[in-house]
């Protein structure tokens, strides 16, 4: 089907479906895990009154902060402070480019695959300290400092934990990744494919655990500590700016579950269907959105279950625990690649 | 404007969309620059050179290079940026203009800038003189890995152990004891 269209038109769509993906699963993931799933777990209903079990009530939110004051501190530095939230958006935009949900249905389909999503995750850490650093408030100053502190340590786990499914998929191609699993095998046994968490279960832990840290999401949520920092360095924030740092926040949830899911759950395909397959073109997406859901919910689990990490606790685990446990990863990883 | 005309007409033999973008990401990268030397707040000095650094990338994609486009973006715009960001913040966090910086040396910096523009270009002229290099598709990684790993695996090595060097002498000097 798409082969048919031009290039431009077939852009377009690629450009549209990206927008789509990225806001349709952080409406999603706001509304079942953060409204839902957690006042169940605390005994309550959650929203009950915008639509049938409160499922408009993000709209009704969105509508919320859209009508409020755009505040700035007399302070602050205008430009800066008004750019931060863009920059964190557009991060999340550029990750979700490399996330593909079928053998056409993908965004980009380039070389350097994963390699892009860790070079553009980083981008976000500049909006982080512009925005602390340009609200001109030392509470988010502070934050926006612990913040780059914790994702400059945690992206070093994150990558190295990625190296080991690179090394035994041998590409960095995200599709190259999925096709790698799908046509893998367990002993001989091609059932299944084989998906990386089997052979790369250690990667895949050290990789949820610095995602959690890059997502500052508790235990790791140090840099918007509401007790230290009343809210790190979205403090000065408020109105459609604060909407977009919220949106970023689940927005990047979505899509670091999504490229999880392609390096260790297996990606789109279904064991049994020709991975090549048009009607994959329709199903890889829902077993993406499945697997999204499924990992985000371990994310969000975690978020309302431990209390958080000191600071230096938080260094410690990233540079005397994770680094070191996916360095001898990768070490086992290549010496099995080559021996057999 | 000639240049312009003969690019958009139907059989020149010039890649006209690369060069129109070529053109506006320069053209941004240079005003970049040159706020980045002109500014006299920090901060923003570094979130300038950001879009200069974004700019390479972008050139380099229009080349095909994408490994090199990304580690461009992976390791510049990543880390060495948010480096210097981190160390303004924590040290002199001063919001607004730092009058200091204007008595900087600007002469002694234009000649080293004169010196090292000179330089590379030379190199660039004497290196492709009038060669048009043809770019088909995007550079395979698997092309980059295997030119690094075997035809120039020497260089590699002595860069990795001046980096090896460099890691230990950091932790001899921050260490306390």
């Amino acid at each position: 089907m798409i082969a048919e269209l031009s290039y431009w038109q077939e852009t377009a769509i690629r450009v549209g479906a990206g927008l789509g993906a990225v806001l349709l699963v952080a409406g999603t993931l706001v509304y079942v895990h953060l409204f839902k799933m957690v006042s169940f777990m605390q005994s309550r209903l959650g929203p009950m009154e915008a639509g049938p079990y409160g499922s408009l009530q993000l709209l009704a939110e969105v509508g919320k902060h859209l009508q409020k004051e755009d505040i700035f501190p007399r302070k602050a530095d205008r430009f800066v402070f008004a750019a931060a939230p863009f920059v964190v958006l557009a991060s999340t935009f550029l990750l979700v480019v490399v996330v593909p949900g079928g053998p056409d249905a993908w965004f980009v389909n380039n070389d350097v695959g994963i390699y892009l999503a860790m070079a553009v995750s980083s981008v976000s850490v500049i909006g982080i300290l512009m925005a602390g650093w340009g609200s001109a408030n030392k509470y988010s100053l502070l934050g926006g400092l612990r913040a780059t502190g914790q994702l400059i340590a945690y992206e070093l786990p994150l990558i190295l934990a990625v190296v080991g499914v690179v090394i035994q998929a041998g590409t960095m191609n995200m599709q190259g990744i999925v096709f790698a699993q799908a046509e893998g095998e367990i002993f001989g046994w091609g059932g299944i494919g084989n998906p990386y968490i089997l052979t790369q279960g250690v990667a895949f832990l050290i990789f949820l655990i610095a995602m959690q840290a890059e997502l500052t999401q508790s235990p790791f949520d140090m840099p918007i500590a509401e007790s230290e920092l009343v809210s790190g360095y979205m403090t000065e924030y408020s109105g459609m700016r604060f909407l977009m740092f919220f949106i970023g926040e689940f927005a990047t949830a979505g899509v670091f579950s999504a490229v999880a899911a392609v390096l260790f759950l297996g990606g789109w395909y279904i064991p049994g269907i020709d991975p090549t397959d048009n009607i994959m073109n329709v199903l890889g997406p829902l077993v993406m959105f499945a697997k999204i859901v499924i990992l985000t919910f371990l994310v969000f689990w975690v978020r309302f279950t431990f209390p958080r990490f000191r600071e230096d606790q938080l260094q410690r685990l990233a540079w005397k625990f994770l680094i070191p446990l996916s360095l001898a990863n990768i070490v086992v990883t290549a010496i099995f690649k080559v021996w057999i | 404007m000639t240049a312009l005309l003969a690019a958009i007409s139907p059989d020149a033999d010039i890649y006209v969309a690369q060069n129109v973008f070529f053109g506006l990401i320069a053209v941004v990268m240079l005003y970049s620059a040159y706020r980045v030397v002109t500014t006299i707040n920090i901060v923003h000095a570094a979130l300038w050179l950001v879009l200069v650094l974004a700019g390479v990338a972008a050139q380099f994609i229009l080349l095909g290079a994408e490994f090199v486009a990304v580690t461009q973006v992976l390791v510049y715009i990543g880390a060495v940026v948010v480096l210097f960001l981190f160390g303004i913040m924590l040290t002199r966090a001063s919001l607004g203009d730092d009058e200091t910086v204007r008595e900087e040396k600007h002469a002694m910096a234009a000649v080293v800038g004169v010196l090292l523009f000179s330089v590379m270009a030379l190199a660039l002229i004497d290196t492709w003189g009038d060669d048009r290099i043809v770019i088909d598709e995007p550079q395979r990684v698997q092309e980059v890995s295997d030119a690094i790993f075997s035809r120039y695996i020497i260089p590699f090595e002595a860069v990795s152990v001046l980096l090896l060097a460099a890691l230990i002498g950091a932790i001899v000097v921050a260490r306390k004891d």
